[in-house]
């Protein structure tokens, strides 16, 4: 299957947006070679300003631009720009809901090399928590660019997770991106897996290798965390019973999080979290450290076992 | 006081004017310490040490409408010392942006006049603060867009002596001078107090005059608390080309009110009923 980074299919979306909408800026802290910023710099210097190796800054001067009738699109690793300058996401941009894009990349722990101190496990959970943002963790090179011009028509702030890695295409070139609308992957009774992210890839495998031993799996892309689909995730709990979550993201406040809140209150059903579990990364290569913390389809088809067994013994 | 850094021929100064101003400004001092002694709590302190700066920008300098407080050509304010909010609705409110009586709600559920400025609830009100720090690159963004625009507006920023201990204002600092965005215009408040005590002794600043001049910025030092002063500063600072300007405004904290003036505890403290009367007895 093909692979494109997140990030890669962002800067090309950048370009294209560039065009056709003069009001389209973009800011960046010293990493548009690998945010990919770097392709709207070179068409559009005079809408492109590189903040330097400040985050708070950058987040701030994007208010301002958008405050003045701009829409600023503001990139830098996903450590930094949710991290670094939370507080001043939080003040300056989402509570006067500003019209600020924040597309971060190097999300999770796929960063790889560089290790625990710039793997993001946090972000999702930070940005989710803001009243006025919308939080989009795109699955793959389609639905990154769909994001992308859906965050330019949303008025007010998003946030929009990207990765490092070449990630498998999985739409087709006629997918419909409805913001805040979940997109079932795959149809199955016996368990739900919602993923988000580069876990809907995976998602789909461990679905194939239950299939096998015939265990009919759905799988529900949650390409929207915020506001979360919770139509899709109470429709999972009635009609499967169990959900299974997989992210790449702490097990803490993410998508398991999110899902787990809504089910708790609306349609009570075990809810098992697959993500990073409440540990900092470490350096090595994106497929070890899936490996390391459980994020590989075999992993995730256990859990998934695991879960549809104690259904049973209900 | 003898009138510093006066260009000749670029502003002609006029007497009934700067009366007129000085009137204005007492006048914003007077609803200062009735909104916060209404309120029983809020930030006299910094409010009544900017008072005349901001009295000059909204009743001389700035290019503003307030029937039409959205207008895309109108200068900014921006209150990066967000605290100073009553010295900042005294001025809208005084300006015609939205009733004087409105005043009063300071601070009370379901108010525009929130604690600290919030643009979505009151108009005229350029951008939310309070979080210090963060003012001034705001500023920054509308300038650039300014620029993008081919506008010819201008953003003033007021920040406080205490708040420019937050690493941020120096991102921001640098990126002004670093876009050489002459269309911004700071003012520090130097009025040397913060909550904890003065400045110097919790973390100094100085020598401010100088980080500012190091930092690519035109720098001008005045009384901040001199009409002529402040409008002569403001002028001078139109003319520069290619840099930011910062004036260091020499202030007293609590200016106006004798038993404030130079009190770090009435930084974050309103005014009880009698020292209320006592205040604007002394502002009449």
């Amino acid at each position: 299957m093909k692979k494109i980074a997140t990030r890669d299919a962002y800067g090309e979306a950048l370009v294209e947006l560039g065009r056709e909408n003069p009001d389209v800026v973009v800011l960046d802290a010293d990493l548009a070679k690998s945010t990919k910023t770097i392709g709207f710099a070179k068409y559009f210097p005079e809408r492109f300003f590189d903040m330097g190796i400040a985050e708070q800054n950058m987040i701030g001067t994007a208010a301002g631009l958008a405050a003045a009738g701009k829409i600023p699109f503001c990139s830098t690793f996903a450590i930094f720009a949710t991290g670094r300058a939370f507080e001043i996401i939080r003040n300056s941009v989402a509570y006067s809901r500003l019209n600020v894009k924040i597309a971060a990349s190097h999300a999770g722990i796929t960063v790889g090399e560089d290790g625990g101190s710039h793997q993001s496990v946090e972000d999702i959970a930070l940005m989710r928590s803001l009243p006025n943002m919308t939080v989009f963790v795109p699955a793959d090179a389609v639905e990154t660019r769909a994001a992308v011009r859906a965050a330019v028509q949303i008025q007010g702030p998003v946030y929009i997770r990207l990765g490092r890695p070449g990630v498998p295409v999985l739409h087709g070139d006629d997918f419909h991106f409805e913001p805040g609308r979940a997109v079932t992957m795959r149809e199955g009774n016996d368990a739900t897996i919602i993923a988000t992210g580069i876990m809907v890839a995976t998602a789909l495998e461990a679905a194939g290798l239950l299939e096998q031993e015939g265990i009919r799996v759905r799988v529900v892309n949650m390409h929207t965390i915020k506001p979360l689909d919770e139509e899709a995730v109470i429709a999972a709990a009635r009609e499967t019973g169990v959900i299974v979550t997989a992210e790449e993201h702490s097990v803490i406040g993410g998508l398991g999080g999110a899902v787990a809140e809504t089910v708790c209150a609306r349609h009570p059903v075990p809810v098992y979290r697959v993500g990073v579990p409440d540990v900092f990364g470490e350096s090595g290569k994106p497929g070890e450290l899936l490996e390391k913390y459980g994020l590989t389809a075999a992993h995730l088809a256990a859990r998934v076992r695991e879960a549809v067994k104690r259904k049973g013994n209900k | 006081m003898p009138v510093k850094f006066f260009v000749q021929g670029v502003f002609k100064m006029d007497g009934e004017k700067i009366k007129r101003l000085e009137e204005k400004a007492r006048e914003i001092r007077r609803h200062i310490i009735r909104m916060t002694g209404a309120a029983g709590s809020g930030h006299p302190g910094g409010s009544l040490s900017s008072a005349d700066i901001v009295t000059a920008l909204y009743f001389e300098v700035m290019r503003i409408d307030p029937k039409n407080p959205r207008w895309p050509g109108r200068d900014r304010f921006v209150l990066s010392k967000g605290h100073a909010a009553p010295l900042l609705y005294a001025a809208l409110a005084e300006r015609g942006f939205f009733p004087v009586e409105d005043l009063l709600t300071l601070r009370r559920l379901g108010s525009p006049l929130q604690g600290h400025p919030d643009m979505k609830k009151l108009p005229g009100v350029e951008m939310s603060t309070g979080s210090l720090g963060q003012g001034l690159a705001c500023a920054n963004g509308m300038a650039l867009a300014a620029r993008l625009d081919g506008r010819d507006y201008r953003v003033y920023v007021l920040l406080g002596d205490g708040e420019i201990q937050e690493g941020m204002v120096w991102e921001a600092a640098m990126a002004a001078a670093h876009y050489r965005l002459d269309n911004v215009t700071a003012f520090l408040d130097h009025n040397g107090l913060q909550i904890d005590g003065p400045v110097a002794r919790v973390m100094s600043v100085e020598p401010v005059a100088e980080k500012w001049r190091a930092f690519g910025w035109d720098v001008q030092v005045i009384d901040g608390h001199n009409m002529e002063e402040i409008l002569q500063s403001v002028e001078k600072a139109r003319a520069v080309r290619g840099k930011p300007q910062m004036i260091v405004a020499e202030t007293v904290k609590g200016k106006g009110v004798s038993f404030m003036e130079n009190m770090v505890e009435w930084h974050g403290v309103a005014p009880k009923p009698d020292e209320v009367e006592r205040a604007l007895a002394e502002l009449a």
